[in-house]
């Protein structure tokens, strides 16, 4: 028995792999083969990591097999050293062999992860495109809301649900937040993705160097509309991009302000692709700062009070109950009524939002990852970082 | 080692032909010890979310505001002294005094009372101007924090008076002494806990 | 839109009514009735056969750590089955959830489903297959009576039974969690979750926790106190090595979940805000700090694995195990790293590229001392005999199939890799196939190779290969598609799909599960068979592998006190060497042996847990009141009693030993 044992058993077992090969032929890998230059980067160096630790996985496995054959029991011809367990020059190799392995991706690592790093604003579009220097990138806010995708592009000044437009070969840059839980915003042919956190922002620098339709989603599960959290993403020409913002522009939907968006707000699924003419230009911010409903402090300015040593004992009872209907779909008042609970404004002006002036892109010149001037540092200034523009009354 | 077989070896002794048995209770400290860390763990991670968001008054109250060093002081004197007298209640112990060790353990838990009813009047305080631990990030983990120890603090105070009774009980026996060091090690960890407590969230709190 | 609005709460039942109980979802219902009839002909032929006194005097109330093994054990079966209940259930819903279809799980039973099978399959699953397993075979390696603190070891295991009897009750009284298996904040929070099933969660898992950082500590004082004389620490077999390191893991790590859960019940109950959005709350630090303990966690699971690994290619291969030093160090240094690499499981959260890479590489790191292990167990077959036992079998299952699992880890931990594939369905087949590939099959492994020493009868050769062959062929069919999907950009914790070309993969998958079932199957009739031709199967000597460890150098099943006389230590694989060296069993000169006596504090104590947790869980605060009290009392009564052992007298060793003398001489 045990002869018979170790062939069939490498046939057997790469068995349900060879099968599956004709219908990978079909299918479409997007994450290998994207349709932008962040993505193909992030899909090449799958690739290479693969490789690198294949060169270490395939010798155990084939070795595996080969021993297990070979020192059966019944092979009474193969040596039997039942006492040897030990040997340095081995033990040097066995410890050695992964250590290099993990040399050579541990530095393969350190410059893709700069290099990649979805907050650094992006130097090329394709190998050898540079970005020229006075091309700015597109910006899009982006909003996870219980269960649909709001974007607005600030300088056309409109505002999607569910539906994602990007001129082809331009970077684009992403500021996302979420109004509730936290979500990840995803778009396989785009780039990686990156949480969606209540009242924080990440950033995500991509560029598509493709035409076509693609598909974005929620990657991390937000509650019972996590499914349907999906949207298309039109890659076009310049021109058509345009075009698409001049029929965006006509929407009969009006402006998206404050009162439209907390409505927006309230938990749905499957929402039809909606496009607004118009946005208020402090939205995205007073998302951010968890402040689009009226009379709620701004995060910032909270976190300015506070630096400043707290707003004292006759700051305790500046707390209001909620009495917008934020949570009705999820939530039951009456059982939860204390925590749902915020911090009211000490002061009721208009949140005036600071200009971002955009970081200075990398020069494509060789990149070494680490040794680059990182573009956050000084350049980015985030809604959560600005400085209030109104001293606090 | 290189022959396979070798003719049985009678001077080698395979079986421990004269053994006793473990001393009852002989491996009891090390394993209270590991709890005791285990435990650490726990407060090491509320100190870490007092660090973290320690800071996040939201638009409250913030330490300065709101606690009384002397107060505290006065707190921390108890424990301490508390620790003391626990110090002497062992020794009673090692003297083998039933009596003077129990007396010792009284006073021990009346310092312990007196620690709790402190920190009982500052919550009540806090609480009743407003600050409570609802109110902000800041205020949660520092009535998470204090008032995990103070808990410790109560179990504490129970086990004490479990002692007392089981030493009139049983006496001095070996596993009672051992009883009395077990809670000797929990006694004066609280109090190095407690002594974390005042500098991180007191004196920095106040001095920030 | 939630099924279950949350009821105002009443003094007397708190938020339970009879509207907790799902009387609107057919699979519920009829899931009850088998589970009810089930439970009452098992209640009703102990009833019949008069068992209650066995069962509570021998097993329930028991002290002895391999019964305690044993009861583990069947506690990680029953509720394997219940998790492979659950991912069946999403097998099914996502092969057919296409074009339109909602298939036939609504998003708030499917949340249920997913969050369960994950949290079941590693606390009520993986925790109480290891922990038995350890709990059986550490005392034997090391040459001991039983566990350092005996009570506490069957305190530990009941803690964890209600524990899952609480997670098993939300099934049929209320709902279970929809926010996945860790639970991130704020979709946890109160205002997202107002219902209970975050609450069974929490309390389900705190319960169990008590038990699981208890048994950590009983565990980590045996190893570390009760060995036999001679054993030092680089004598020790490898098993128990990887039960110390795990154990550690446990004590350094169970801590810090119980805290984190604790600060989300507070969250929850008393409205504090450590991980809300508002008033200077942080999500993040929850993700953080679950993750500081999961992380250990995995590692928790699969070390004493490879340290059954390690026993079963050296024994099957006659042969010393190559570099046991170094598997050693490889331990202790995957043990240390653990702690250092959380952050790997949220890249996508925006952490600074340095930071990411720093714990990109921190991760890769761990995967050197992994690798040593591997070649170690490959160097031991090298020039060895091997036998193709069922043990070896899963052994070599697990190699090849580890390999990949850890190729597929590695790539996770660049960070730029892992933005793409975070979350994916990729995730999903990675670590699946290190649990399965890792855990299982070596849980798989451990049971065949130890079974003839827990019942004296080997276990049957034919069903096992059936089960063997269909988990590894239904193991690759599962999550091979998995693994594709992921690149074509699948995210996990889906419901229904838009795509009609993923369909085939996920039917693929669907009959890779299937597979499962029937090797699940042959297993349990595997059991089955052996039991009923146990005779046959019977294995008289103790030793039915020629093991070289101390658990072979007593009878199968050991006696009540494990060895007559502690055995001496003089080499690394005690028992082989004492084999070599021609030992001789001593047949007299008995003494009494000292022995801590059965309790039911134990079962008492974490009864009255259970009801605190179900009290809480539905906001019965008098109940809640009653059932702390109860339980504080019933510790303070506990510690009353200073009576806690007996001897067993010199006469009954003597008989026992005697009966096995005469068993031996009749087997040579």
């Amino acid at each position: 028995m045990p002869t018979k044992l170790s062939p069939s058993w490498t046939r057997l077992r790469w068995l349900p792999v060879l099968g599956t090969l004709p219908l990978l032929a079909g299918c479409d890998l997007v994450v290998l083969d994207p349709a932008g230059d962040v993505a193909r980067q992030q899909g090449d160096l799958i690739v290479i990591s693969t490789v690198l630790m294949l060169l270490v996985i395939l010798p155990v496995m084939a070795l595996t097999i080969f021993f297990a054959w070979r020192y059966r029991a019944a092979n009474k011809d193969a040596t039997y050293k039942p006492d040897w367990d030990h040997s340095t020059q081995l033990e040097l190799v066995i410890w050695s062999a992964p250590l290099l392995i993990i040399i050579c991706l541990g530095a393969v690592t350190w410059v893709a992860t700069h290099l990649l790093d979805p907050y650094r604003p992006l130097a090329r579009t394709g190998p050898g495109q540079a970005i020229a220097a006075d091309v700015k990138p597109l910006d899009v806010q982006v909003v996870a809301l219980d269960w649909k995708w709001l974007f607005i592009y600030p300088e056309q000044g409109v505002a999607t649900v569910n539906e994602l437009a990007l001129p082809v070969n331009r970077p684009i840059r992403f500021r996302i937040s979420s109004s509730s839980v936290m979500n990840s915003f995803y778009i396989p042919a785009l780039a990686g993705q990156i949480y969606a956190m209540p009242g924080m922002e990440t950033k995500l620098h991509g560029v598509f160097d493709r035409t076509g339709n693609f598909d974005g989603f929620s990657a991390n599960y937000s509650g019972a509309g996590f499914s349907n959290m999906r949207f298309k993403v039109k890659s076009l020409p310049m021109s058509e991009f345009d075009q698409w913002i001049a029929a965006a522009k006509a929407s009969p939907q009006g402006e998206l302000d404050r009162r439209t968006y907390l409505k927006l707000e309230k938990p749905s699924e499957k929402e039809p692709v909606r496009r607004f003419a118009a946005v208020d230009p402090q939205l995205f911010d007073a998302v951010v700062n968890m402040c689009v409903e009226p009379g709620k402090m701004c995060m910032h300015d909270m976190m300015a009070i506070d630096a400043k040593g707290g707003a004292g004992v006759a700051g305790i009872g500046n707390v209001r109950n909620v009495t917008y209907d934020k949570y009705a779909g999820r939530g039951h008042p009456g059982s939860v009524g204390w925590s749902i609970r915020y911090v009211a404004a000490l002061c009721s002006a208009a949140m005036v939002s600071a200009d971002r002036p955009d970081a200075t892109p990398v020069n494509p010149a060789p990149l070494k990852g680490e040794g680059l001037p990182h573009p956050n540092k000084a350049a980015e200034r985030t809604a959560l970082s600005s400085p209030s523009p109104r001293p606090m009354s | 080692m290189t022959a396979r077989t070798i003719a049985a070896d009678q001077s080698v002794e395979f079986y421990n032909l004269d053994e006793h048995p473990h001393p009852e209770g002989h491996s009891t400290m090390l394993g209270f010890w590991i709890y005791l860390m285990s435990d650490c763990l726990i407060f090491a991670i509320l100190f870490a979310c007092y660090a973290v968001l320690g800071g996040n008054y939201a638009a409250g109250p913030a330490p300065k505001d709101l606690f009384d060093l002397k107060l505290i002081a006065l707190n921390t004197a108890m424990l301490l002294f508390s620790s003391i007298t626990y110090g002497f209640a062992v020794l009673q112990m090692q003297r083998g005094r039933v009596k003077g060790t129990q007396i010792w353990l009284a006073v021990t838990g009346l310092f312990g009372l007196a620690f709790l009813g402190i920190e009982l009047y500052e919550f009540h305080h806090l609480i009743e101007i407003g600050a409570t631990p609802q109110r902000s990030a800041f205020l949660s983990a520092f009535f998470t924090l204090v008032g995990t120890h103070g808990l410790h603090v109560t179990f504490g105070i129970i086990w004490l008076v479990t002692l007392m009774v089981q030493l009139g009980k049983h006496g001095l026996g070996a596993a009672n002494r051992r009883r009395v060091m077990c809670l000797s090690m929990f006694w004066h960890f609280l109090d190095v806990v407690w002594i974390g407590v005042f500098t991180i969230v007191y004196l920095m709190g106040v001095l920030r | 839109m939630t099924p279950h609005p949350a009821p105002e709460a009443g003094p007397f039942l708190g938020k339970l009514s009879l509207n907790a109980l799902p009387l609107h979802e057919p699979i519920l219902i009829f899931t009850f009735l088998g589970v009810a009839v089930g439970g009452l002909v098992v209640l009703a032929l102990i009833t019949r056969y008069r068992l209650w006194g066995y069962l509570w005097t021998e097993w329930f109330t028991t002290v002895d750590h391999k019964r305690i093994g044993i009861m583990y054990m069947i506690l990680g079966l029953v509720m394997f089955l219940r998790g492979f209940a659950d991912a069946i259930m999403m097998r099914l819903q996502q092969a057919m959830a296409f074009g339109g279809s909602e298939g036939y799980l609504p998003a708030h039973h499917y949340d249920q489903v997913f969050t369960a099978h994950g949290v079941i399959m590693i606390f009520f699953v993986a925790m109480p297959f290891i922990t038995g397993l350890m709990n059986y075979i550490v005392p034997l390696q090391i040459g001991a009576r039983d566990v350092s603190f005996p009570f506490l070891n069957n305190f530990s295991f009941w803690m964890t039974t209600s524990g899952a009897v609480l997670t098993m009750i939300s099934l049929f009284v209320g709902e279970y969690a929809q926010t996945g298996w860790l639970a991130y904040p704020p979709l946890s929070g109160i205002a997202y979750s107002p219902n209970v099933g975050v609450d069974y969660y929490i309390w389900g898992l705190q319960i169990a926790g008590v038990g699981t950082t208890l048994s950590g500590i009983n565990l980590i004082v045996t190893i570390l106190k009760l060995r036999a004389p001679g054993m030092g620490l680089m004598k020790m077999p490898v098993f128990t090595w990887t039960s110390l390191c795990s154990n550690i893991l446990i004590v350094a790590s169970f801590p810090i979940l119980t805290a984190t859960l604790a600060l989300l019940t507070l969250d929850r109950y008393v409205g504090t805000n450590f991980f809300t959005n508002d008033l200077g709350g942080s999500p993040m630090m929850y993700v953080n700090l679950i993750w500081i303990w999961g992380h250990p966690e995995v590692y928790i699971l699969v070390l004493p694995l490879f340290g059954v690994y390690s026993e079963v290619t050296s024994t099957f291969s006659g042969k010393k195990l190559f570099g046991y030093t170094s598997m050693v160090y490889a331990t202790v240094c995957i043990t240390i790293l653990s702690y250092i690499v959380w952050l790997h499981h949220f890249f996508t959260m925006g952490s600074g590229a340095s930071v990411n890479s720093f714990f990109g590489i921190t991760t890769m790191v761990i995967s050197i001392p992994t690798g040593a292990k591997l070649f170690n167990w490959l160097f031991t077959m090298y020039r060895g005999r091997i036998r193709f036992e069922l043990p070896m079998m899963w052994t070599i299952a697990f190699m090849l199939t580890f390999v990949v699992g850890g190729m597929t880890g590695v790539l996770l931990a660049v960070p730029p890799a892992d933005f793409v594939l975070h979350n994916s369905l990729f995730l999903i087949a990675h670590f699946h196939n290190v649990i399965i590939g890792g855990v299982l099959f070596g849980l798989f492994a451990a049971i065949n190779y130890w079974w003839p020493k827990a019942f004296g009868f080997k276990l049957d050769v034919f069903w096992g290969k059936i089960s063997f062959w269909c988990w590894v062929v239904g193991f690759w069919l599962a999550f091979m598609p998995l693994y594709i999907l992921g690149l074509m950009g699948v995210t996990r914790r889906m419901r229904v799909f838009d795509d009609p070309s993923l369909q085939i993969w996920f039917v693929i998958a669907a009959i890779g599960a299937a597979v499962i079932a029937v090797g699940i199957a042959a297993m349990l009739i595997q059991f089955g068979v052996s039991i009923w031709r146990r005779k046959e199967l019977a294995d008289e000597s103790g030793d039915p592998w020629g093991g070289r460890t101390l658990e072979w150098a007593t009878s199968s099943p050991p006696p009540d006190y494990n060895f007559a006389f502690t055995p001496v230590i003089h080499d690394l694989d005690a028992w082989h060497d004492m084999k070599r060296r021609g030992h001789r069993r001593p047949v007299g000169g008995f003494r009494d042996i000292h022995m801590p006596s059965n309790t039911g504090a134990g079962i008492i104590l974490a009864g009255f847990s259970l009801v605190l947790g179900f009290a809480l869980v539905w906001h019965i605060w008098w109940l809640a009141a009653v059932s702390f009290a109860a339980t504080i009392v019933g510790a303070i009564y506990h510690s009353f009693n200073y009576k806690r052992d007996f001897d067993i007298p010199a006469a009954t060793v003597a008989a026992v030993e005697d009966a096995r003398t005469r068993q031996l001489a009749a087997g040579a």
